[in-house]
């Protein structure tokens, strides 16, 4: 069944006035549980205002939105269960730290939901080892860490929460290539041993390409698409019409296909068009 | 949302009066003031009256906003003007009962106090509806400069506001940003207990401030790549030119201020 | 002197706190000249020196060790402070942090108010630099109206505003989306190509490195390499090793190599990547 789905989901900003905006219109949309899902699209394409309406910090101007089937602003009063079950770790979220030890600020999230210490503390140990967090770290001030460990610690708070949904905007924004590759590694890790349902915001189509079953376009407030990885860069010239990027090597086998060597419109990866050149190439040394 | 708070309440347009020095309008709003509360004939009021009307329709500038910021003010404004209706005990008697008195000074002078409260709010509105905040700064460093020989940091206070005014829009979208990655760690804002309400207070003003430290640090590092070296010695890209729309703007508001000290000297009080 | 900056043996230590610990050398002996009107990427990972490396290019920093010239200007003679910071102007990451006034065009002016630069000059040159990185029409905006990008462009036009030599920019894209990128990307390579401004490109984007025309790959606190981009990419294992991305089609030339096929690895450019697979299919088919 459909983790999360929205039905014409639209959010107008400053309705009624001059500002007015449609910054999300009429969406349907459906994430299957477990799926490992890259969301993309300009900024102000809407992106940003559509995760947040996942759990519930903005609600819809019309529309609805379901998570495990059940709308999630039936009751006004449960909305914060919401967010518990759906965790959004926002774009630098190392600036959201605010504890005196990296244990409280973990910590804040699950006592917020009125968990006992024992579980409290098992999450966190928990989280923080999936996270790459050590244990001597726990009782350091957050605020001596380096930047790339900040950030894991504030997404492992949200992490804490053991929400069924895990949504990330940017999460590797600012970070350099170590930085991001340990982070998506860990997300990745996560992903196998909970097998939650994960959206990670890019801008990043290599990255995108890397980690994403999925991928979820937005460009100008609609839902563009959403299929699966290889169909969505299988339609590469429609995603660079609408200026966005595809991986630089989606862009070479396009060339290439328009110079007449057709391998296929499903390259992505590096790895991927590796073994697809060599393979080719040994089928043509045979021959 | 903490987007929709406005400060300055600028109103950007090209009216006779946006386009007057800013110099020239604080110091016209200031005789402005004083005419308001120079003599207590209501010829005074009158003239002030159609001072402050002339000047509003000539900022083209929509009465209901006027009306909006007097608005707050209001119950302020009644509550003064009630106990002066009854507590003033000099004038003819209309009516008594114990110790309230309704007496004909006292109704003037209230009558009198809203009306001059009335026009000083409206006419200190239009200093700030047609001149933006970072202007008025401005202007207001250059009235003060002469205070500088007096060692007086007219400059750094006026550096400190303008980039007070500069960050106030970041440190509110950043506020909103912080209040809802907190939010989304189930933080409760605007419900629950007093205790936990303030502990989560704490962990919107802990980030805000740690950030707010930051952005100065590399705000400070970045003005002193740009050779900023205090105020000795510096030029402005703004310059504020007087011409003759200004003076004369000021010689109007003289004659007005004559006309109320005249009014005030020769036509009798018909109260 | 035609070297616009002259470093030599570099070192430099944050003081430490504790008197009895050896203070950490970030900056271990740096010998650097550039030419003027070169355009050079100084890459490498978070913590390799290169941002502290960018700080003594101005005087925000001063060697603990070594000399650091810029257009002849020693750069801890203290009375020509202001002389180096117009000759050579600084652009930071974050674009917010950097903006002094409410209104675009008067922060361009900042640095020239500063200088004491009389009115009629100082227009001149504000309307031109805001004319040369494409802002002009946006001169009365605040900048809380404008896209990282533009808010970029304008710190760019502040620096441009002084006439400097040279422009250090440390990582100024780092927060930006791809459409801000590209914004400043260009910008900056236009000031190189039209005004001959010698640029130092602090990053760790190797798309951006692949631009210029020279990449110094810096490495705990030490340059480990300073050749033209297709000899640095070239380099796939090194860079690999000290946490750094090559290009795409780099690397699917380099693992095309490996596999012992006869691949430039020189290959920085898409087309390139295509020119080269299409010979590689010619050659292997005319066996």
């Amino acid at each position: 069944m459909a983790i999360l789905r929205t039905e014409e989901l639209t959010y107008v900003y400053s309705e009624g006035t001059p500002f007015e905006k449609t910054a999300v219109d009429h969406v349907n949309l459906e994430i299957q549980e477990g799926e490992m899902v890259g969301v993309m699209g300009h900024t102000g394409s809407g992106k940003s205002t559509l995760i947040q309406h996942f759990n519930g910090l903005l609600k819809p101007t019309s529309g609805k939105i379901y998570l495990d089937g059940r709308d999630i602003w039936e009751d006004k009063d449960k909305i914060r269960d919401v967010r518990f079950k759906v965790g959004l770790v926002f774009q630098y979220p190392e600036y959201q730290i605010f504890e005196e030890t990296v244990y409280k600020d973990i910590a804040f999230g699950p006592k917020n939901m009125g968990l006992d210490e024992a579980e409290i503390k098992r999450r966190v140990l928990e989280t923080a080892n999936d996270i790459g967090i050590s244990e001597e770290m726990l009782e350091r001030s957050p605020f001596e860490l380096s930047g790339g460990q900040k950030r894991r610690v504030a997404i492992a708070g949200v992490m804490a929460m053991e929400p069924r949904v895990l949504i990330l905007d940017e999460p590797t924004a600012g970070l350099d290539p170590a930085g991001r590759d340990k982070i998506l590694g860990l997300i990745k890790k996560y992903h196998e041993r909970t097998k939650n349902t994960i959206l990670i915001v890019s801008h990043s189509m290599e990255d995108i390409a890397r980690f994403a079953d999925k991928i979820l376009v937005m460009n100008k407030a609609r839902l563009f698409c959403y299929d699966t990885a290889v169909n969505v860069f299988s339609r590469a010239e429609e995603i660079e019409q609408i200026g966005l990027d595809v991986p630089q090597i989606t862009r070479v086998f396009g060339d290439l296909r328009r110079s007449g060597l057709d391998f296929g419109k499903e390259v992505y990866t590096v790895g991927y068009a590796k073994e697809l050149l060599l393979k080719k190439l040994r089928e043509k040394e045979v021959r | 949302m903490l987007k929709d708070i406005t400060i300055g309440q600028y109103f950007p347009g090209e009216s006779v009066i946006h386009r007057l020095d800013p110099r020239f309008k604080i110091i016209i709003t200031l005789l402005f003031i004083m005419m308001l509360f120079t003599g207590d004939s209501v010829w005074c009021l009158i003239i002030g009256a159609v001072f402050t009307v002339m000047s509003i329709l000539l900022s083209k500038i929509p009465v209901k906003m006027f009306a909006k910021s007097i608005k707050p003010l209001l119950p302020f404004l009644l509550i003064t003007a009630l106990l002066n209706l009854f507590f003033v005990s000099t004038g003819e008697v209309y009516w008594q009962w114990k110790f309230l008195k309704l007496t004909s000074d006292g109704v003037n002078i209230s009558v009198f106090m809203i009306i001059r409260i009335v026009l000083l709010l409206a006419g200190s509105s239009l200093l700030t509806y047609t001149t933006s905040p970072i202007t008025l700064t401005d202007a207001i460093e250059r009235l003060l400069s002469p205070l500088k020989k007096l060692k007086f940091p007219v400059h750094e206070l006026s550096m400190m506001m303008s980039i007070a005014l500069r960050f106030i829009p970041t440190l509110v979208e950043e506020t909103d940003k912080i209040m809802s990655a907190q939010k989304a760690r189930g933080a409760e804002l605007d419900s629950g207990k007093m205790t936990t309400r303030v502990r989560n207070l704490v962990s919107i003003l802990i980030p805000l401030f740690i950030s707010a430290f930051r952005r100065a640090d590399e705000l400070a590092t970045a003005m002193e790549c740009r050779c900023y070296n205090g105020g000795s010695g510096r030029t402005r890209l703004r310059q504020m030119n007087c011409s003759a729309r200004d003076y004369i703007a000021l010689g109007i508001t003289v004659l007005f201020f004559a006309a109320v000290i005249a009014a005030d000297k020769l036509i009798p009080n018909i109260f | 002197m035609s070297n616009i900056i002259e470093i030599r043996s570099l070192r430099f230590a944050y003081a430490s706190e504790d008197e009895n610990t050896e203070p950490a050398e970030v900056l271990k002996g740096i010998d650097l000249q550039i030419e003027e009107g070169e355009f050079v990427a100084v890459l490498g990972h978070n913590g390799s020196g290169k941002s502290t490396l960018a700080k003594h290019l101005n005087g925000i920093l001063l060697p603990t060790g070594g000399k650091v010239y810029v257009d002849g200007i020693d750069t801890a003679d203290e009375k020509r402070l202001f002389e180096l910071r117009q000759r050579a102007g600084m652009v930071f990451q974050n674009p917010d942090n950097q903006i002094v006034s409410s209104i675009v065009e008067e922060d361009v002016a900042f640095a020239l108010e500063n200088l004491g630069v009389p009115y009629e000059e100082m227009r001149a040159r504000v309307d031109d630099a805001l004319k040369a990185v494409n802002m002009y029409d946006y001169r009365m905006h605040s900048p809380s109206q404008l896209s990282g990008g533009q808010k970029q462009r304008v710190a760019i036009a502040g620096i441009i505003a002084m006439r400097p030599k040279c422009i250090i920019l440390d990582e100024p894209t780092a927060m930006l989306d791809p459409q801000g990128r590209k914004e400043v990307m260009a910008t900056i390579s236009r000031m190189n190509r039209e005004y001959g401004i010698t640029i130092i490109l602090i990053t760790h984007y190797m798309d951006e490195a692949a631009q210029c025309g020279r990449v110094v790959v810096m490495d705990k606190g030490r340059i480990v390499l300073d050749d033209v981009p297709k000899k640095v990419f070239s380099q796939v294992e090194l860079l690999k090793k000290i946490g750094l991305d090559v290009p795409q089609v780099t690397e699917l030339a380099w693992e095309l190599r490996k596999a012992g096929y006869d691949i430039s690895p020189e290959i920085i450019t898409e087309e390139e990547c295509t020119a080269a697979i299409m010979e590689l299919f010619g050659t292997a088919m005319k066996e």
